[in-house]
């Protein structure tokens, strides 16, 4: 057992975090900039943070995650990081010369109150911005929220960077919030198909789902351009894919550049998918093309043909808030019973979601946002669960468990595949379909007894 | 730097000096001054050779290697001891990344007690950074104790905690006496202090020695007792040492810290032998134990399968028990036909090839054996957070100079223990082994192992990482995870040395066996040919498509 002293009896903690299903906020605001067209994303802080988001991102990418440092020394710290800053911006723009730099904050620069606005204003007049260069910057200190407020707010910064011209650009801006970026490909391709103009931010397609061909991109062709970004303020509206990831900027966008938006749930499963799709429909004024109702059509067949093994089964999940409440919400259409849910995020409205989410079902959901997995764990010893759904760091509950286990949410360090593919939209949700089938009937294949082992199912 | 693109043809023998020059071109004036003392040309002249500027700032903006000293203490010296529970005081960062990512692998032993596999942390909130964390963190420590009953519980700083100034040793303090059966104690291993893990080691060292080391003095059995000092069991390295050990009739008394445990630690003062092999993570624990308790130390290394027989020997001798040297030259002659099998199968497909090794405080180093054994040659190296003396060699200890960065690192004032110092050896067999050429606290560093001609690179770069494999060509280059993919789609295998990707252990003598194995499929992985299309390799459409 190596969660062996985890005991089923639940204590409360008010102090101690075990076995966090959150982390910082600094790796959300670099995933973010990675979606950027050109860009270099910038930790401001201490050298060991940048060091750990560009690990822990690149072992879930499998893919080259450059990021430079302010590498602050005891002197940066008790003096402010100005200094360094100012240093740095001089040295990326000579060495790497990216078209632009995403500066996010850490808890250290954070501590210290250095003053973003005022750097960059600083680098500027000292003439360390060259002409046509793009620096913004994010505050995201780590003591509030979690990974995903730091991409909310990166993505909200991408957002400022709007410059109405006044004249509609006739294009929709789609947020996709943190999904993987043959997600956001796949969200393109849907919009594609009905014939919606978008603007998408971030956009991590073509950055980190990379070819191997001899040649290294420190700058690949993906992700959202400046001129993009400058012109989103134009478009006729924003669809915002997650109140936790989404939201701030689209609301941004609404509130100073007069560009309506809608926060919708992210694209997950049959009912979220649903809306997403009527929602452009609606945008774009059009019918929905018949490629797209097949797609719908095929995930309901699915749907149909393995009901049997999917009913009432338990399941316990832990991921982010934007991802659970869709996956929640497909799991009861399912006829599943989500039993354990514990995000790391903090945030009251995520429970409430939750339990509307699971109102019908004959018992109640134990939920928590500012939860963690090792209550997440205590929860299944004391009600045993069918399934199991999260990131890697489940598998040591799966293992001492005995769960059938789905990977699925960030980060993914120990298998191959969420790169490339998606599990948003009617094709994801068959993916995400044939997932968790697979792991419950090679438990049955597993467990069953010689005489009701089957080969027809 | 957009774009890079490595040819897959042999390069023409490159100039040193003009690939420094490549190097440095694009830096502004400044950054070129500091790195041109960083990047050296061998000279070969053993201890003479010219100055090699280490242990200095990364230059803010430069993608370095490097982490930081929470990641060498936590991470690296006291992350792999799998019965103290270690709380990482600060948001929940730090402590997330550092939950399992250093495959560093255990066996919970008999008494089960592990907690390797889980992140304790004390998640601190804005509200902790306004007001102070220790209340925070008091409470944590308590509950940790009443969830685990655990016999010790480590705390340890992230940046913001030195800076909002919470009293972290105070606290546990404290707690300790509160507790009475259970040894808590802090580092103050902020993230910002020094500038590289290696100021996150030291603190390590300092702790372990201060609160743990010399704890049990219920006598432990075994003949030839000795501690293996910065051995960490990443791949299950240490497992295979032990397993060597053993069979030599050595007992393993303490790993610092690999698959090690606090009861270890507690009673490492009882060996009577400290065997150093990672020398930058863990030379100061071996200084400390010889000044307080009379512990000789020598620099081993179990990365080749001769440097393994190496160290044996030396173990050996220096017990000078005639029993121990047959046994050990038993065990050299009972696992060396393998190895010996193993190369002449694989090096027909190695030799010849070259290699560039950028990690860590020692791996660059050790690593070179593997690749000697292979026939491969090491054409650039350098660490990642190593000092002057890891790379020239001790003698020049003296006249490292102290800055700001090292200067808040705290040194500890030794002296001999009054009841339990005690001299392994009397000044007349130290001398006599001296003599016959025994080197104690010893080590010659990285330079002198290379040959003219190859350049040495401290603290190397992304930037300067493309260049070199760009320009020079190796046929394998090892650093870590960070650096992988970059240097992969460049079409030039990469060869995690922190984590070995998902291999080991490359220790011993079956480790040096899958080390020879692991760079045959590597360097010869037929993957490389596949980086181009027919329509890629063969753009003109010539004739037309001969259907059948
Ligand atoms: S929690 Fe703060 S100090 Fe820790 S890694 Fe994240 S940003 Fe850095
Ligand atoms: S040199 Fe090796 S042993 Fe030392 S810290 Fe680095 S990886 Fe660890």
């Amino acid at each position: 057992m190596l969660l062996r002293h985890t005991p089923k009896e639940i204590t409360e903690r008010t102090a101690l975090t075990i076995n966090p299903a959150k982390t910082c906020q600094p790796i959300g605001a670099m995933y973010a900039s990675l979606g950027i067209h050109g860009c270099l994303p910038h930790s401001h802080g201490s050298q060991g943070c940048c060091a750990y988001h560009r690990s822990t991102l690149t072992r879930h990418y499998k893919e080259p995650i450059s990021a430079s440092t302010s590498s602050f020394t005891e002197g940066a710290s008790v003096f402010g990081g100005q200094a360094n800053m100012l240093q740095a911006i001089n040295n990326i723009f000579s060495v790497y010369d990216p078209e632009v730099i995403a500066i996010h904050t850490t808890c250290l620069s954070e501590t210290i109150g250095d003053d973003l606005k005022q750097i960059k204003k600083k680098a500027q007049d000292e003439g360390k911005i060259p002409a046509g260069k793009t620096v913004l910057g994010a505050n995201t200190p780590s003591y509030v929220g979690s990974h995903v407020t730091g991409f909310a707010s990166m993505t909200k910064s991408m957002a400022m960077l709007a410059e109405p011209k006044g004249k509609k650009n006739g294009k929709v801006n789609i947020i996709p919030g943190w999904v993987e970026p043959c997600d956001m490909e796949e969200i393109k391709r849907l919009m594609r198909l009905i014939g919606v103009k978008s603007i998408m931010f971030p956009d991590t397609s073509g950055v980190l789902n990379g070819p191997l061909s001899g040649e290294y991109k420190m700058f690949p062709e993906g992700g959202v351009t400046i001129d993009e970004l400058k012109s989103c303020g134009d478009s006729c509206g924003t669809l915002a894919l997650g109140e936790w990831c989404s939201a701030d900027a689209a609301r941004w966008l609404d509130a100073k550049c007069k560009v309506p938006c809608k926060v919708l749930d992210m694209p997950f499963g049959l009912a979220a998918t649903d809306r997403f799709i009527d929602a452009l429909r609606t945008v774009a004024g059009v019918t929905i093309p018949e490629e797209i109702t097949l797609e719908r059509g095929q995930l309901v067949d699915m749907i149909s043909d393995m009901h049997q093994y999917l009913y009432h089964k338990k399941v316990a999940l832990v991921g982010d808030p934007d991802q659970l409440i869709a996956m929640t919400e497909f799991l009861v259409s399912l006829d599943m019973w989500p039993t354990h849910i514990v995000t790391g995020t903090p945030g009251k409205r995520f429970e409430e979601r939750i339990r509307e989410l699971t109102k019908e079902l004959p018992y109640e959901v134990n939920v928590k946002a500012a939860g963690d997995m090792f209550l997440l764990h205590q929860w299944i010893k004391n009600e045993p669960v069918d399934l199991l759904v999260g990131n890697t760091y489940c598998k040591y509950i799966a293992r001492d468990e005995d769960i059938p286990y789905v990977r699925w949410g960030f980060p993914i360090l120990d298998r191959q595949g969420h790169q490339y593919f998606p599990t948003v939209g009617y094709k994801g949700g068959i993916r995400l379909l044939e997932k968790i089938l697979g792991v419950l009937m090679d438990r049955l294949d597993r467990d069953a007894p010689e005489t009701k082992f089957e080969l027809v199912m | 730097m957009a774009t890079a693109t490595a040819t897959k043809k042999k390069s023409a023998q490159w100039d040193p000096a003009e690939v420094k020059k490549e190097l440095l071109a694009k830096y502004p004036a400044k950054v070129a001054r500091k790195r041109a003392k960083q990047i050296m040309i061998n000279e070969a002249l053993g201890n003479e050779t010219p100055e090699i500027s280490a242990n200095v700032r990364t230059t803010p903006g430069i993608i370095t290697m490097r982490g930081c000293t929470y990641a060498g203490c936590k991470g690296v010296i006291m992350g792999p001891t799998r019965d103290i529970v270690n709380i990482t005081h600060g948001p929940i960062g730090c402590g997330f990344y550092s939950w399992l990512t250093r495959r560093n692998q255990t066996d919970a032993g008999p008494d089960g007690e592990n907690y390797m596999t889980y992140c304790f942390s004390t998640d601190m909130q804005d509200s902790d950074i306004i007001f102070g964390g220790e209340k925070k963190l008091e409470r944590a420590i308590q509950e940790a104790y009443d969830l685990f009953h655990p016999k010790s519980i480590a705390v340890f700083a992230t940046c913001p905690v030195g800076l909002i100034g919470d009293d972290i040793h105070t606290v546990t303090k404290r707690m300790k006496e509160k507790f009475g059966d259970c040894n808590v104690y802090a580092f103050s291993c902020e993230g910002y202090k020094g500038v590289s893990q290696s100021a996150g080691h030291h603190i390590a060292n300092n702790q372990v020695f201060r609160h743990i080391v010399g704890e049990n003095d219920v006598p432990k059995e075994g003949e030839f007792k000795i501690n293996l000092l910065g051995e960490y069991n990443i791949g299950g390295d240490g497992f295979e040492i032990d397993r060597v050990l053993k069979k030599c009739g050595i007992t393993p008394l303490a790993t610092f810290s690999g698959n090690s445990s606090y009861d270890q630690f507690a009673s490492a003062h009882q060996a009577d032998l400290n065997t150093v092999m990672c020398h930058r993570s863990i030379n100061y624990v071996a200084d400390m134990m010889e000044t307080k308790f009379g512990i000789p130390w020598i620099k081993v290394n179990f990365i080749g399968a001769h440097a393994t027989a190496k160290s044996l020997r030396k173990i050996a001798e220096y017990f000078g028990d005639q029993k121990l040297i047959a046994r050990v030259e038993a065990v050299i002659a009972e696992e060396m036909p393998a190895v010996t099998a193993a190369l002449k199968e694989i090096t027909p497909r190695t030799e010849g090839k070259t290699a560039m090794l950028f990690v860590g405080g020692s791996r660059a180093h050790h690593y070179q054996e593997l690749f000697t054994e292979l026939g491969m040659k090491t054409i650039s190296a350098g660490y990642e957070f190593a000092h002057r003396d890891d790379y020239e060699g001790r003698q020049v200890i003296p006249s490292l100079e102290v800055d700001a960065d090292s200067r808040n690192i705290e040194e500890l004032e030794v002296e001999a223990d009054e009841k339990r110092f005690k001299p392994r050896k009397s000044a007349k067999e130290l001398a006599t082994l001296e003599k016959a050429g025994y080197r104690f606290k010893d080590y010659d560093g990285l330079i002198p192992d290379m040959e003219k001609g190859t350049l040495v690179i401290d603290d190397l770069n992304q930037y300067e990482a493309e260049k070199l494999v760009e320009l020079m060509q190796p046929d394998i280059f090892c650093a870590g995870i960070k650096e992988k993919f970059s240097i992969q789609k460049l079409g030039v295998p990469m060869k995690q040395l922190h984590s070995y990707d998902s291999g080991g252990p490359y220790a011993g003598f079956k480790g040096a066996i899958n080390f020879y194995q692991e760079i045959d499929r590597l360097v010869n992985s037929k993957v490389w040919s596949y980086m181009k299309a027919p329509w890629q390799t063969n753009p003109q459409l010539s004739a037309t498509f001969a259907w059948e």
